[in-house]
């Protein structure tokens, strides 16, 4: 292990390898160096789970319909042993899932890729005839009142939508709002009281497009006809008018999902946004490379985003405190915190750790006087960190800070230990070094945040993850570093003659 | 800058830095395998033990709760007595009794404590609180040692140690560590310990820093601290170069304090020893480290080793006069 040659040959290697695998790909699937000169891609991924009852079974799932501001790259279905078809019209389409006999537990994934483009705008279709809405007493007698108030000063359906919405927003609701939204629900409710007042009007499914998010379900919206066109309202706030981040899911009074022959379903979402070059998208339709995390399922895939930051993460770490002499409170704490920082955004996050980690101290100080044992100790201080989070996040949501609930994103475990540590350290070493340590972990923290949260790197990570080899390669070559730390210049300064 | 400098005048001044230590020295000299016994200070003391080696007495160990209980008929006829973590660093969890009065048991810094928190102490020791880690440990007892007169105005408290880097057998570098009433009995120079640079060949002192910053006086006794010498040398160096043997590292730090009526006695062994003692000794490491790599030592015998160190690195002036910083 001593002979630096085939150690260098080594690292030569890895950063060669790692970037000429990039070069390669870059050059042969056209896989942009940098972010932003792509088509974005979400690909959505529909997971639909039931418990078998061993007869035949069929599974319906509604798809989304064509619809202005996404268009449809491909689709694709991972469910073996089931029949698979897609039935329906352009208006609405159904996945349709059969077989003979499955038992157990059955997990069927439904995958479509959209492009966002504003391009196309679809003629969509005119509203659907509806019959005579029929209300039960007393809602007829509500329902006419809340009408009768909201008629004389609206225009056209559009004002009345909104009317409508303000109505049964309204804080404290009127009476017979009350009335109306204990039988019935936000949506459902103004597509009745709309239909009502003889306007074409429907409940809609929505999904909320937001990157990396995973199991979700979709939301209710509603929607009306103003005459040309139909126009999407959330049943909570009022108009929508940016559509790109929602994806109209569901537009017909059948539910999403339907399973025949099973129990227990439900179905979830998944979704992650590429960024990927029009021709990449090509190559990938043509033949797929089966070496790709794009390949992954969607929900997989928005973990390895993370995890492929870890290793810039690590290396921060090793170049600070290899060639810097920065001290640290466990050593790969830090990136995990940076983790977390990705979530929350700095500020926010770098408050509500200093918080968490100062009252968790002061409540440590106590603990030491009761001479536990250790893994007591910890597990008692994670019971206190998950209390203090829990406090922390009612607290700041009461004042209005939303950003104090992405508290949660921090790795309690983590956290907890990170208290206990200092504490001792504090015990034995004084606060100074505390200061120092914790001082030390949080600028490597933030470092690695600053770096891991570039869209460049971000990108290059996740899209190229041939380059981790180059990134290895100095690992190593860090790894061997001989010469002084920066901070040693400063601790042998006495030297100076 | 009087505050950094420049890193081609430390490499010029042969200073060992810690990357260095690390991947040249420790990784390559230290046989991870023997890590455990020096990290385990109660299993060093009964390998030494066993090679004959001089150490302080072992009393007692207490390695389970159910022998804290029972503690108190081993500690009844103790005048004095230390208890140690096992696998403690940095000089962590370590009771020093002088004495008993009534039933309370003398602390070394004069304060009275009761038998319950001398249980205490070694419920924490056993539960790891001073260990590295957190992990379990055992804690054991062990007799005090007695100051030598010799040294007794150069310490606010506690026995001063002499900290030796015994490279491949050979020592090539010594300090002499005396706690002040600021290091709070500790003898970690930057917990503000004294470190007294030793010259190899005579156990003399060469030049005594403070914070890094040169001192000719104790800050506490006022001793003048030129006049230090550290008697029984020869003996102690022997002691230092036998524990290459006993602990097969090629790069150990030696750890050993002077008993009034036994001499010499190994503390404890280091694996990773800092770097400090090139502070105290105002020179590198370095230089010394790579004449030992440039001489066959692997078949020396004890006797030789010891003649080249004294050979080899004695320090030509007595106590360094000059202000050197």
């Amino acid at each position: 292990m001593n002979k630096i040659g085939p150690f260098l040959a080594l690292v030569v290697a890895l950063v060669v390898i790692g970037l000429g695998a990039a070069q390669f790909r870059h050059t042969t699937y056209n896989i942009p160096w940098l972010p932003g000169s792509e088509t974005e891609i979400w690909q959505v991924e529909a997971r639909i789970e039931f418990d078998a009852r061993g007869s035949a079974a069929q599974v319906y799932l509604t798809l989304p319909p064509d619809q202005q501001g996404f268009a449809m790259v491909s689709e694709a279905t991972a469910s073996s042993g089931w029949g698979f078809a897609i039935e329906g019209d352009q208006i609405q389409r159904r996945a349709h899932w059969t077989q003979r006999a499955p038992q157990g537990r059955q997990v069927l994934f439904y995958k479509l890729d959209l492009a966002v483009s504003d391009a196309d705008t679809w003629e969509l279709p005119p509203p659907a005839p509806t019959g005579t809405i029929i209300w039960d007493e007393p809602y007829q007698t509500a329902v006419s009142h809340v009408l009768d108030n909201i008629l004389p000063i609206t225009a056209d359906p559009h004002t009345m939508a909104l009317q409508l919405i303000q109505t049964l927003n309204r804080q404290p609701p009127d009476q017979n709002v009350s009335l109306l939204t204990s039988a019935y629900t936000g949506a459902d409710l103004m597509q009745r009281v709309l239909q009502t007042a003889g306007l074409s009007a429907r409940a809609v499914q929505v999904l909320e497009l937001e990157d990396g998010r995973r199991r979700q379900a979709l939301a209710d919206y509603l929607q009306v006809w103003d005459g040309q066109q139909w126009r999407l309202y959330d049943p909570a706030v009022g108009e929508v008018t940016k559509s790109t981040e929602l994806l109209l899911w569901q537009t017909g009074t059948p539910g999403v999902l339907e399973v025949l022959g099973g129990t227990n379903s439900r179905v979830s979402f998944s979704m992650i946004s590429q960024s990927r070059s029009s021709l990449l998208l090509a190559q990938e339709q043509a033949d797929d490379f089966a070496l790709s995390l794009y390949n992954l399922p969607i929900a997989e895939q928005s973990m390895f985003k993370l995890i492929m930051l870890l290793p810039v993460g690590a290396f921060v770490v090793v170049l600070l405190r290899v060639l810097v002499g920065i001290r640290t409170s466990g050593t790969f704490m830090p990136v995990l915190i940076a983790l977390a920082f990705l979530q929350t955004e700095l500020i926010p996050g770098l408050t509500s750790f200093i918080i968490v980690v100062g009252i968790g101290l002061s409540i440590r100080s106590y603990l030491s006087t009761l001479n536990l044992l250790l893994v007591a100790r910890i597990a008692t201080l994670v019971v206190l960190v998950i209390g203090i989070i829990s406090l922390f996040s009612i607290v700041s949501y009461r004042l209005g800070l939303i950003q104090g609930l992405t508290i949660t994103f921090f790795p309690m475990i983590i956290l907890a230990w990170t208290i206990e540590r200092m504490s001792i350290t504090w015990e034995e070493e004084g606060p100074k070094e505390v200061l120092l340590q914790g001082g030390g972990s949080l600028f490597v923290a933030v470092l690695a945040f600053l770096l891991m949260d570039m869209a460049v790197i971000e990108h290059l990570a996740f899209n190229f993850p041939e380059l981790h080899l180059a990134l290895l390669g100095l690992i190593l070559l860090a790894g061997r570093y001989t010469g002084y730390r920066l901070l040693e210049l400063k601790r042998f300064s006495a030297f100076n003659s | 800058m009087k505050n950094w400098i420049s890193p081609f005048e430390l490499k010029r001044r042969g200073i060992l830095g810690m990357n260095r230590r690390n991947v040249s020295y420790i990784s390559r000299y230290n046989n991870r395998r023997q890590f455990p016994l020096v990290d385990n200070k109660l299993k060093t003391k009964l390998v030494a033990e066993e090679a004959g080696l001089a150490v302080p007495k072992l009393i007692d160990i207490v390695a389970t709760q159910h022998e804290v209980e029972s503690v108190e008929q081993n500690l009844k006829d103790l005048d004095s007595f230390v208890a140690k973590p096992a696998q403690g660093s940095g000089g962590k969890g370590i009771l020093v009794v002088v004495g008993q009065e009534d039933g309370l048991y003398r602390k070394a810094s004069g304060d009275l404590i009761t038998l319950a928190a001398v249980k205490r102490h070694l419920t924490n020791t056993l539960s790891g609180l001073h260990s590295l880690g957190g992990r379990n440990d055992v804690a054991f007892l062990e007799t005090l040692v007695r100051v030598d007169p010799v040294f007794s105005s150069f310490s606010h408290e506690g026995v001063p140690d002499i900290r030796l880097i015994v490279f491949q057998g050979i020592p090539v570098m010594g300090m002499l560590r005396l706690a002040t009433r600021a290091s709070d009995g500790k003898a970690n120079l930057h917990q503000g310990a004294i470190g007294v640079g030793l010259d190899i060949a005579t156990g003399r002192g060469i030049q005594a820093v403070l914070h890094n910053k040169l001192v000719t006086h104790h800050p506490d006794t006022g001793a003048d601290l030129s006049t230090l010498t550290v008697p029984n040398w020869p003996s102690l160096l022997r002691l230092a170069a036998e524990c290459y043997e006993v602990t097969e590292l090629g790069y150990l730090g030696c750890d050993i304090v002077i008993d009034r009526d036994r001499g010499p006695l190994i503390l404890e062994l280091n694996a990773r020893p800092g770097l400090s003692i090139q502070l105290a000794n105002n020179s590198g490491l370095l230089p010394r480290l790579q004449r030992v790599e440039a001489t066959k030592t692997k078949k020396m015998r004890i006797a030789d080793r010891l003649q080249f160190a004294m050979e080899n690195f004695k320090h030509d002036d007595t106590w360094e006069t000059l202000p050197a910083f």
